[in-house]
């Protein structure tokens, strides 16, 4: 009796429709966030926290963003590391110009900016579709960067480009900075990524996700039942940009606490792209598999091949990282479109049905 | 069996003088009829004669460069495919037209969209009146699909369905929007014998059940003969009759350019 709906009869719409409708998927959900917000912060060390759960949690609300607007709405998009350097820099304005603003309103108004941003870059998508918009947001992104590294009033007139996170304080507890303790940064993003990812999953089940969906299925079908392309595009646009720039703030303030423009260049759109891929396009889940796995795969790989031969060089470890990436998104983009995530629900389909095979 | 025809006066739509060219292209030539508010009106004519490309003028595909339709007393001659849903007119598509990655059910939930008013607020928190709303529309797509039977298949993709179910859903996602008219383009086109009387016993359950207007476009004569109150003949973009099914049939231009001919 391990994973069955055998006895869960859904006798009302409303249990049907619920987030989680298997109730061993509840428990299961439940048991990860109890987990992540009891234990983890107790049992983890200080590198595992900061070098492994921040990241992968900063970048799974890059990824949800991400897959948003290209899983969801199917609009390919390069441009996530220039969105992310609008959240930084936004964030980093807002909260040097306003010392006493909330730091939770920092976020979300430097998200609601980069909104804008996306959804000006956004523009295009309504004439070009596929290669052409992934030419356009790259344009985006190369001209954001530009923006931030020439003009000064961005970093405040630092004279190395580089921001320095302010330290600020949620609930007593410094959770930006360097001052700030691992634990505190770590449990501040388990929250807010918990609920945006709540927030995402319930916007793609109801009606604005069904129209992202529908004009990424098939947009002339998406039009003649009354969706304005125009709404739905800018919209995923928008509610993209708002996570991928709420990711770029916490990049800047949590993960590193100092940054500059450089660290959103190019790679990181496609770092954030491939975890897209990897995870699963169009699934909430699958962006948090694909930013565990991008995460760490770099560290196992680096750790077993020592373990193998202790004298292979640094370089030698990054080629192969290289190789092991582009090997992973070949056979994702044949063979699983639907990534990690599917494989997954694969798993899980067997498991219903085991041990009986029919 | 012979029934009295039924008899319709209300004008629903109404297409003027329309013609349409693409580039050197003429497809519809001076194409005038009308569809009367809850009749069937077939669209027949062979292949290239244009009867798609006059629904597509009828929802806002395509406009044209000269004529005017008038839905509903309103006249326009170009408007945009959403407004043409936003007024009442849905329609299927001649290759299915289905969104591939959505199950059944969502498929036929996007046909709710204009009815649905949350904001996106109320849509991130989901509880509350998004979830009634959800569940009250949720409620109206179940109903169509115990009219269409397709229980059995709510919850699969539609990209996995045979193409005989995939038309089926089309049809049931058109009737979510609630149309007042109904555009079918080659509904049966592609399916056997029994998968066609299942779908001429909807279409004529729904022109029933639910009083919709609908335009039918259909290459089998015996269905359409069936189903349909009036028929207008198109050929190589132009009128070539209308009228009754028997009128239509016993017009000797029509037997000579379609009928006579197999397709
Ligand atoms: N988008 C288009 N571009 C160019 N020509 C078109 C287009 N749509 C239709 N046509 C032409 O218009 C004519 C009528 O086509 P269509 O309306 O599809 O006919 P039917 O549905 O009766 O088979 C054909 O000659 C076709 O090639
Ligand atoms: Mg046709």
């Amino acid at each position: 009796m391990l994973y069955r709906e055998t006895g869960q009869f859904k006798t009302t719409y409303r249990a049907d429709q619920a987030i989680f409708p298997i109730l061993q998927d509840k428990i299961g959900v439940l048991a990860i966030l109890a987990f992540a917000v009891f234990v983890v912060p107790f049992a983890a060390d200080n590198y595992l926290l900061e070098t492994i759960l921040v990241p992968v949690l900063v970048f799974s609300l890059a990824a949800i963003g991400l897959n948003i607007l290209t899983g969801y709405c199917g609009q390919l998009s390069l441009g996530t590391g220039g969105f992310m350097a609008c959240g930084a820099f936004f964030s980093y304005k807002l909260a040097t110009a306003f010392p006493d603003l909330n730091l939770i309103l920092v976020f979300l108004l430097a998200g609601l900016g980069t909104s804008v941003v996306g959804v000006l870059f956004g523009l295009p998508s309504l004439r070009i579709k596929g290669f052409y918009l992934a030419v356009a947001t790259l344009a985006a992104q190369f001209f954001l960067i530009w923006v931030f590294n020439k003009f000064g009033w961005w970093t405040n007139d630092s004279p190395s480009g580089v921001i320095s996170a302010p330290p600020r304080e949620v609930l007593g507890f410094v959770v930006t900075s360097s001052e700030a303790h691992p634990i505190s940064k770590y449990l501040f993003l388990v929250v807010l990524v918990a609920v945006l990812a709540l927030v995402a999953k319930n916007l793609v089940r109801s009606r604005i996700g069904r129209s992202w969906m529908a004009i990424r299925d098939m947009d002339i079908a998406a039009e003649i039942i009354g969706i304005r392309p125009l709404v739905a595009k800018l919209s995923a646009f928008a509610v993209s940009s708002f996570y991928i720039g709420i990711a770029g703030g916490l990049w800047a303030f949590i993960y590193t606490g100092s940054v500059e423009a450089l660290a959103f260049q190019i790679d990181r759109s496609f770092q954030v792209l491939f975890m897209v891929i990897l995870g699963g396009l169009g699934s909430i889940l699958g962006s948090f598999l694909g930013a565990i796995f991008i995460v760490l795969l770099p560290i196992a790989l680096n750790v077993t091949m020592l373990a193998i031969d202790p004298t292979f060089s640094v370089a030698l470890v990054s080629d192969m990282e290289f190789m092991l990436f582009g090997a992973l998104i070949i056979f994702f983009l044949i063979v699983e479109p639907h990534g990690l995530a599917r494989l997954w629900q694969i798993g899980k389909e067997k498991l219903r049905l085991w041990p009986f095979p029919y | 069996m012979v029934t009295a025809p039924r008899v319709f006066n209300e004008v629903l739509l109404e297409v003027r003088r329309i013609s349409l060219s693409f580039g050197g292209v003429k497809a519809l030539t001076d194409i005038s009829f009308d569809i009367r508010k809850g009749e069937i009106r077939a669209i027949i004519g062979p292949n290239g004669a244009g009867k798609t490309s006059m629904l597509n003028v009828i929802n806002g595909f395509y406009h044209p460069q000269e004529g005017e339709v008038i839905f509903k007393g309103e006249t326009r001659r170009a408007m945009r495919p959403h407004k043409a849903a936003k007024q009442g007119i849905a329609r299927t598509f001649q290759n299915v037209a289905l969104f591939k990655g959505m199950s059944t059910l969502d498929n036929i939930m996007t046909g709710r969209l204009l009815k649905m008013r949350s904001n996106v607020l109320l849509q991130a928190l989901y509880w509350g009146p998004n979830e009634r709303e959800e569940i009250e529309h949720r409620a109206f797509c179940e109903e169509i699909i115990d009219f269409l039977e397709i229980q059995a298949i709510r919850k699969t993709p539609v990209g996995k369905l045979p193409y005989g179910l995939q038309k089926r859903v089309e049809l049931a996602r058109a009737l979510a929007m609630e149309p007042e008219l109904l555009l079918l383009d080659e509904p049966m086109a592609g399916m056997n014998v029994e998968e066609k009387e299942d779908m001429s016993r909807f279409i004529l359950d729904v022109n029933d059940h639910f009083g919709t207007t609908i335009a039918l476009i259909e290459h089998d004569m015996g269905v359409v003969m069936d189903l349909s109150d009036r028929v207008v003949v198109l050929d190589y973009g132009r009128k070539l009759a209308d009228g009754t099914p028997d009128e239509v049939r016993s017009n000797q231009e029509v037997v000579d350019a379609y009928l006579g001919v197999a397709h």
